[in-house]
């Protein structure tokens, strides 16, 4: 019998609509805006890919660039390597300062108050204004010229509060009773943060960092004038190379390689898609244990 | 010995925290010592009230811009706010448990999608697009194309916001709407929403952020003209865009107004993240 007390039929609904037409404007306007939420993600997804599949031909991951083959390879190989130098740099400092903003810091302290203030301005900035600070700074004052360098350390700073963000939510997840069994059984702080906190919140963390590879891979604006838009694959540090995106980029604005853009574009959005399921993927399996 | 590492890494966790802090005050030291100084030589009121953008003539103001980033993220809100919090109120209301492990994840791609992504999907579908629909001549590429892209760029942002901050609205306040007979719908608009207010606001603040820090996707669909738009169909040429388009071959004063430029985006930046900041902490007490 309990069942049936909170069940409304659909008649009885259709009865009450009746009565209140605009609520049932409402429903459909709700709906409306849903469905063209959707049906918008859906079309440029679809677009992007049935438009762009036909264009993809091997002779685009060919190792050499050149006027005759824009080969978006050495781009791919770029893209790659910036995105593990800039990790390198922003994943160590943003899981420290999580550590510290969690595990160390007491509370009402001011310097978190500073530090969160700073992240948040930090996680706002467009990343257009990333790009010209890192021009001014590494490729102007340091006199780096357009490097590879320049660009991962502007990319580390951007993606750092992103990184301090998911990191601190993974760590604030941990129970505390971790914490206090490793205490108890005599350990020390940091050999509690990094034996016993820090494994558990690891999937948490991974969530993030490969959320922030997504931010890199998608980047372009912090990239044209930091490290530049060169096709080769750089041989030092301190050379121009292009990522897939600022490759992209710079298709568009020659306008003379659009099928080729298509292209490109098939791959970033596969890229960056992939990347961002990945993300969720893990972070929905932390959810769950 | 075991004293020395903890003192250590601890120094170490403390000094990776200030790390944000420096880059910051680096981050506002290069751009203000940069900028400040490039628009004392222009002066204040040529540069931010100056309506000719000639830089061959060393004539640089850049109200035009000023004024083509703030017609293009009202646009922006105007297109993407209603539609971002219907779809909330969708996904935190009516959406069934199944379609909603389906849904969730979709709009969160949305947000993952590179801009440089966008601004291609602008150039190739809405562009013509709008070509078609207006047509005489109209070029496609206006305040209305930026808009409606950026207000599709800025969904994921309001959307997700919105539906969080209606779910944490108590339950309730709904149910109590219920029980005096209204309907779901009023119930709502009237009773869940009005709470969820200071939520939704910050949502907006975060989508207006975005939509005025926005570059790549703008460059190729807003027509880029360096003066004041007298409709939604003429061509506009963001703070951004300006950057983008000229810092290339720019050199001597010409960049240093560019670099100015950026100074006045920070600015705006820092004014909507302040008031974020606010917000949020009014919410708090």
């Amino acid at each position: 019998m309990n069942r049936y007390i909170n069940k409304v039929t659909l008649g009885e609904k259709f009865k009450t609509y009746r009565k209140h037409p605009l609520s049932f404007v409402m429903l459909l306007i709700i709906f409306l805006g849903a469905i063209l939420t959707i049906g918008t993600l859906l079309y440029l997804i679809a677009y992007i890919l049935v438009t762009g599949i036909p264009n993809i031909t091997p002779e685009l991951f060919e190792w050499e660039y050149n006027s005759d083959n824009v080969s978006m390879m050495p781009a791919i190989i770029n893209t790659v390597t910036m995105t593990f130098l800039t990790l390198l740099m922003a994943v160590p400092i943003g899981i420290f300062s999580a550590i510290y903003l969690v595990e160390y810091a007491k509370k009402g302290n001011k310097l978190v108050s500073v530090i969160r203030i700073t992240t948040e301005t930090l996680s706002g900035i467009p990343s257009i204004v990333y790009g010209l600070f890192g021009f001014l700074m590494f490729n102007v004052t340091f006199n780096w010229g357009f490097s590879f360098l320049s660009g991962s350390i502007t990319l580390a700073i951007m993606i750092l509060p992103l990184i301090i963000r998911t990191t601190e939510e993974a760590l604030l997840a941990v129970p505390d009773s971790y914490r206090e069994g490793s205490f108890g059984l005599g350990a020390g702080k940091l050999r509690t943060v990094f034996v016993a906190v820090l494994p558990s919140a690891v999937p948490g963390i991974l969530a993030g960092v490969i959320l922030a590879i997504g931010r890199i891979v998608g980047e372009t604006a912090a990239l044209i004038y930091t490290s530049g838009t060169v096709t080769g694959i750089p041989e030092s540090l301190m050379d121009s190379g292009r990522t897939l995106s600022v490759h992209m980029y710079a298709l568009l604005s020659e306008g003379l390689y659009m099928e080729q853009a298509y292209a490109t574009s098939v791959v970033l959005l596969i890229l960056v898609l992939g990347i961002n399921t990945l993300s969720g993927f893990i972070a929905k399996k932390v959810g769950k244990v | 010995m075991k004293k020395f590492s903890e003192i250590s890494m601890k120094a170490v966790f403390l000094l990776s925290a200030c790390i944000s802090i420096v880059a910051v005050l680096l981050i506002c030291l290069f751009l203000f010592a940069n900028g400040i100084p490039t628009i004392g030589e222009i002066g204040p009121l040529n540069f931010l009230l100056g309506t000719t953008w000639r830089p061959g003539n060393d004539i640089y103001g850049i109200l035009p811009m000023i004024l083509g980033s703030i017609y293009v993220t009202a646009g922006a809100i105007i297109i993407g706010v209603p539609i971002g919090v219907l779809c909330a109120v969708f996904l935190a209301c009516y959406c069934p448990k199944k379609l909603y492990t389906f849904l969730k994840p979709a709009v969160d791609l949305l947000a993952g999608i590179p801009s440089i992504v966008y601004g291609f999907f602008g150039l190739v579908v809405i562009v013509p697009m709008l070509q078609n629909l207006v047509g005489g001549g109209f070029s496609g590429k206006s305040i209305l194309t930026a808009s409606i892209l950026l207000g599709i760029m800025i969904l994921p942002t309001i959307i997700s916001v919105t539906e969080s901050s209606l779910r944490a609205v108590p339950a309730q306040y709904y149910e109590g709407a219920l029980a005096l007979g209204a309907t779901k719908e009023r119930s709502i608009f009237r009773a869940s929403m009005p709470a969820a207010k200071s939520g939704i606001t910050a949502g907006i603040i975060l989508g207006v952020g975005r939509a005025i820090g926005e570059a790549m996707a703008i460059t190729w669909i807003a027509g880029n003209q360096a003066i004041i738009p007298d409709s939604v169909f003429s061509g506009v040429r963001t703070l951004t865009a300006n950057i983008v388009l000229e810092m290339g071959y720019a050199s001597d004063l010409h960049r240093e107004a560019l670099i100015a430029t950026a100074v006045v985006l920070f600015v705006f930046i820092l004014i909507i993240n302040l008031c974020f900041s606010m917000l949020k902490r009014r919410n708090k007490t």
